[in-house]
């Protein structure tokens, strides 16, 4: 067993009896990554140096007693589409393949704040456009679990890290899934909270509507831990939700008596692969064991989010993208013509699923198109809105699948985009309702993990994490580690 | 409706993106599967339904209108291709 398998609280046990050194655990996670990274390819950049010194600073604080911080020397990587000071930030793409920013995210600022050792950045797809994180510039990850099969999309580096212990925990962005969807491929806890709950102040931005950023971790605790540390408003995003923020890991109590969980037909019908339907259903039983109540409801709009998701959100990329020029940073065509030197900066910089995308929403905003396509298509959101807002009247929470199959073969469905779109069918509704979710191991099919999702109402990130505790309590689906 | 290779070049230069012919052809059958698969929307009456443009009660965000220090000139210029005299540098647009 790696010193990464133990939980947060048990890390910290060993810290404050001095059984253990930060240096130790960055030891660890780097011993862990030589032997298992090139398989893998969970990374982008690695930052061996600043987090060995970082690491013995923290050890100084340790031994004067200053070790106060909630995240206090745990080793985490970060999605490669959050910005950090001085640290290469690519996105996946080669447009920023040399691009250092000169500032951190506000989640990387919380992150320090709460001693956390950053050591480097995680693959993904480009632009965190994708669902299998196969569409990356560099390379693709691989499952930890199978290493044939994809990690999923597109926080495919930040889930396989986790699964693999190349980690003690990452930090992803979830915009139609992408978080929850390569949690459940990788087996491993994959939380996207409330819209405007983690600021997105230096999160490149992909469609500002939805993205959110998110911890994957092994377990339910830490992350509560990792969530409790990077919630909270930021002036600098003005998106950002002025709400309270709880106390999320006091609401791990255990107990789910009385819990009225809906369980939407449309996510266990057509397309759900029967292994994963019967696991979750399974895992319905764990939870009715401990004295929740479950009834099936009807979420009528589901079928239409997917078509909403790629218009509303390639629209947003469209325009979030246009800020790539070749004139501040990033990749530059040699051109002697401004107007050619962005076409050709563009053009050399993005890869294929980008363009796409763009291409997709400029068209969906193009005069005579706005209505029949974006207008549209924001109204359709409010009708998925709605859905979710009537079950939430009366039930606590929504659970189902997380993803329709397990983690399907490399390069099975990359010349499909349509096809990979609709891998994130049972993601794509909550993101459009911007309500929390998350993703936890709740057993196998054909050798591969299945997660299930657990949705919860607006902010209510306690009773999310509080049913998903419970769950993992009772079941071992989390310990089980890939061998690699 | 199917969109052609014309539409394709055309929203391409809205984009600022140069495409191959082999990209062209491409785009222009991957873009038609998506925006079929979108059709599906018309099947629902959205006549009397308001667009969510987003989950939040958002206002427009506003600041007091005062001095705040920014980013250095020699930071914001760190990822410059190309830069002169601290401003940006890009070809002449007049000659």
């Amino acid at each position: 067993m790696s010193l990464l398998d133990y939980r947060l609280h048990e890390i910290h046990s060993k810290l404050h009896e001095k059984e253990l050194s930060v240096s130790d655990l960055v030891d660890e996670v780097f011993r862990q990554i030589g032997e298992r990274e090139e398989k893998v390819q969970a990374y982008l950049t690695l930052d061996e140096a600043g987090a060995r010194a970082q690491a013995k600073l923290l050890d100084d604080k340790l031994v004067s007693g200053e070790a106060r911080g909630l995240l206090f020397g745990l080793p985490a990587g970060l999605k490669d589409n959050i910005v950090t000071e001085g640290l290469r930030t690519t996105c996946a793409s080669q447009f920023l393949s040399n691009f250092n920013p000169v500032y951190n995210a506000t989640v990387v600022s919380k992150l320090n704040a709460a001693e956390a050792i950053t050591i480097g950045k995680l693959n993904m797809d480009e632009f965190a456009m994708g669902g299998s994180n196969e569409n990356s510039s560099f390379h693709p990850v691989r499952n930890p679990w199978n290493l044939e099969r994809v990690p999923g999309g597109s926080s495919g580096g930040s889930a396989a890290a986790v699964a693999a212990g190349e980690a003690f925990f990452t930090l992803g962005s979830d915009t139609g899934g992408s978080i929850r969807q390569p949690a459940s491929y990788c087996g491993v806890v994959g939380l996207k909270p409330t819209y405007g709950l983690v600021s997105r102040f230096g999160l490149v931005a992909f469609a500002s509507s939805l993205d959110q950023i998110g911890p994957l971790t092994k377990n339910v605790e830490d992350s509560a831990y990792v969530l409790q540390s990077i919630a909270g408003y930021d002036p600098m995003d003005s998106t950002s939700a002025k709400v309270d923020i709880p106390d999320y890991i006091s609401a791990l109590s255990g107990d789910v008596s009385g819990l009225r969980i809906a369980v939407p037909k449309e996510y266990l019908g057509e397309g759900v692969d029967a292994e994963v339907k019967e696991t979750v259903l399974n895992a319905l039983k764990v939870l009715e064991g401990l004295g929740a109540v479950w009834e099936e409801v009807s979420l009528p709009h589901t079928e239409y989010a997917v078509a909403t998701y790629y218009l509303l959100a390639s629209s947003e990329a469209s325009s979030n993208l246009a800020r790539f020029d070749g004139v501040r940073y990033g990749q530059r065509a040699d051109s002697g013509n401004l107007l050619d030197l962005y076409h050709e900066s563009r053009s050399q910089g993005f890869g294929d699923e980008v363009k796409r995308r763009i291409m997709l929403g400029t068209y969906a905003l193009s005069s005579g198109y706005y209505d029949a396509y974006y207008l549209k298509a924001q109204k359709v959101r409010t009708l998925i809105k709605q859905d979710f807002d009537q079950v939430f009247e009366k039930y606590d929470v929504i659970i189902g699948p997380t993803a329709p199959t397990t983690a399907f073969k490399l390069g099975a469905q990359v010349d499909d985009p349509l096809t990979m779109y609709l891998n994130d069918i049972l993601t794509i509704p909550v993101s459009l309702a911007g309500v929390p979710a998350i993703s936890v191991p709740c057993g196998f099919a054909g050798g591969m993990p299945v997660g299930m999702q657990i949705i919860g109402k607006a902010f209510d990130e306690q009773t999310v994490l509080r049913t998903a505790h419970a769950f993992e309590q009772h079941t071992d689906h989390h310990k089980r580690r890939p061998e690699l | 409706m199917s969109i052609t290779t014309k539409d394709v070049q055309h929203v391409a230069k809205l984009a600022r993106l140069n495409l191959t012919p082999q990209e062209e052809e491409l785009f222009t059958g991957q873009l038609n599967a998506i925006l079929q698969y979108a059709e599906k929307l018309k099947e629902l009456d959205t006549d009397q339904v308001e667009a969510t443009t987003h989950v939040l009660p958002l206002r427009n965000v506003m600041r007091e209108d005062e001095n705040r220090p920014s980013l250095p000139i020699e930071k914001v210029l760190l990822n410059a291709p190309d830069e002169e005299d601290g401003q940006f540098k890009v070809p002449a647009v007049l000659e």
